[in-house]
């Protein structure tokens, strides 16, 4: 873990789209304005088309750090860059258009009065107009399975189709990464499994933030241990999870009669 | 209706009433009860015109008798007070029934009766060929200030929300033995209403954080712009224009 600027870290060198990471954290410190430090130098580095898991207890600054990948809080210390572009207040827009961010409460999410309009929602503020508009919404909602829920109101939904709307309201802004926060949690089984060949599908790369550790293996390859505001493992998901004493100590803990080893390892 | 997927007020359909743009729709109804409005009360003929005229929409619409009677109910505390009038006004009075019955006081009750159910049934046939979404693109597209669309447009994505969360707190109550039976109870429901207010409040604070993340600006991106052409216009006028002839009729004979 070094806080020294790594010798790829774009700036004045030429944009190479596809060879710099997704998204680059160093350094990353914050406390909240009462005082409370949460993340304490977090340092992570996410390479186009992976998907890793952000596993940790609660109150390890999960939320925290998903906060920061897209600008809606200010680091205290360190620096986050998103596909060479630094989280700044100047770049806000572009940011917010890179990082796909999930949140955990669909109800939250989806706040327009239609799927088709919160969809349309993030390529609308970022300017599209018209047909332009429309194949985006289409395009976002195939993805999911949902492109005949359209018209309908949000609340109308079951709750893991809401979920899935939730993915499609940001990958209509065609994200650089999409982050997605606790995202099986209130799902059903199947539910849990239709959101899982979703996202395997997509090739997008994917930060997911969760303390399901048997979703995290069923999808990401690789995961990292958010505890007490750093970083404190990396790694491929089933050798983490096949550390007892690592997990024990991070407060994580396997469902009962769960074993990493004898399931087969997700496809990277 | 029965599917339960749009507003009980609304009733689906495809009748040209339902295709004319919210805000044709919305003008018209508003210039349909400016003109009943303006029309002398003693012109009672001229309300039975207007009141056919309405008809004549409905059975357009192909909204049923029952559906649109039941929904104008809303009206009946708001014309109690109608009904008083003839009671306590002054002037040479009427006997009716046994009863002593002010002259002008009829007059003023019978005006805001039939000028008040004239328009409530103009509205209620409006509410019902017309989604709610799109009666605030309406409203939006006539140039109501973009910020109460939008708190207009939050208030009914959130109010099943907010609603879900009460009943939970309710049977949540209840499934420890609470029943409200007297004052002795307003604290518990006050301290309910409170903590509704804030789960709200910070329900809407997580929603703006959801809007920032999405490219939100302090501006809603506008993504449908309803749009009318002349015969559209034309159509929606209809109505107003046929109550207009017979609201100068009503000052003229």
């Amino acid at each position: 873990m070094t806080s020294n600027p790594s010798p790829d870290v774009p700036g004045p060198s030429p944009d190479v789209p596809g060879r710099r990471p997704s998204l680059e954290v160093s350094g990353l410190a914050y406390a909240y304005p009462d005082g409370h430090q949460a993340l304490f130098g977090v340092d992570l580095t996410v390479r186009p088309g992976e998907r890793v898991a952000v596993l940790g207890p609660n109150g390890a600054g999960k939320t925290t750090l998903v906060l920061h990948l897209n600008g809606i809080l200010t680091a205290g210390a360190g620096r986050v860059v998103v596909g060479g572009l630094p989280v700044a207040r100047e770049n806000l827009a572009e940011i917010r258009r890179r990082v796909g961010l999930v949140f955990q409460d669909p109800d939250d999410q989806l706040f327009m009065p239609t799927v088709r309009e919160d969809v349309a929602f993030g390529p609308a503020a970022a300017g599209l107009r018209g047909t332009a508009l429309e194949e985006r919404v289409t395009e976002a909602l195939e993805l999911v399975g949902l492109a005949d829920c359209a018209d309908r109101p949000p609340h109308h939904l079951s709750y893991g189709q809401r979920r899935r709307v939730a993915v499609a309201t940001v990958l209509a802004s065609r994200p650089e990464i999409l982050v997605l926060d606790e995202p099986s949690s209130n799902l059903d089984p199947t539910a849990r499994r239709e959101l899982a060949d979703i996202l395997r599908g997509l090739g997008t790369t994917v930060l997911m933030v969760t303390h399901d550790l048997p979703y995290a293996l069923e999808l990401c390859p690789r995961a990292v241990i958010l505890s007490e505001g750093v970083v404190a493992a990396d790694g491929p998901t089933a050798d983490l999870l096949s550390d007892e004493p690592l997990l024990r100590r991070h407060r994580l803990e396997l469902p009962y009669g769960f074993d990493p080893r004898s399931v087969p390892l997700p496809r990277p | 209706m029965s599917t339960g997927h749009t507003h009980k007020l609304y009733r689906h359909g495809s009748s040209p009433v339902h295709r004319l743009p919210a805000h044709c729709k919305i003008v018209a109804v508003f210039a349909f009860v400016l003109v009943v409005v303006a029309t002398p009360r003693a012109a009672v003929w001229a309300f039975g015109g207007y009141a056919l005229l309405l008809v004549a929409v409905a059975v357009a619409a192909r909204v049923p008798p029952g559906f649109w009677l039941r929904r104008m109910l809303i009206e009946v505390p708001f014309v109690a007070f109608a009904v008083l009038l003839p009671f306590v006004a002054e002037g040479p009075r009427v006997e009716w029934l046994g009863l002593s019955l002010s002259e002008s006081g009829l007059w003023s009750a019978w005006n805001v009766l039939a000028k008040g159910t004239l328009g409530v049934a103009a509205s209620v046939l409006l509410a019902a060929t017309t989604e709610i979404r799109e009666l605030l693109l309406g409203l939006e597209r006539l140039g109501l200030p973009p910020l109460l669309v939008q708190i207009a447009a939050f208030m009914i994505r959130y109010l099943d929300v907010v609603a879900d969360e009460l009943r939970r707190m309710r049977i949540a109550r209840a499934s420890r033995g609470f029943t409200a039976r007297g004052p002795r109870q307003w604290a518990v429901l006050a301290k309910s209403a409170g903590a509704l207010f804030v789960r709200s409040y910070e329900r809407g604070e997580r929603v703006h954080l959801a809007m920032l993340s999405r490219g939100y600006t302090g501006t809603m991106p506008v993504i449908d712009r309803l749009t009318a052409g002349t015969a559209q216009w034309a159509g929606a006028a209809a109505l107003p224009l046929a109550a207009l002839v017979l609201c100068l009729l009503g000052w003229l004979l």
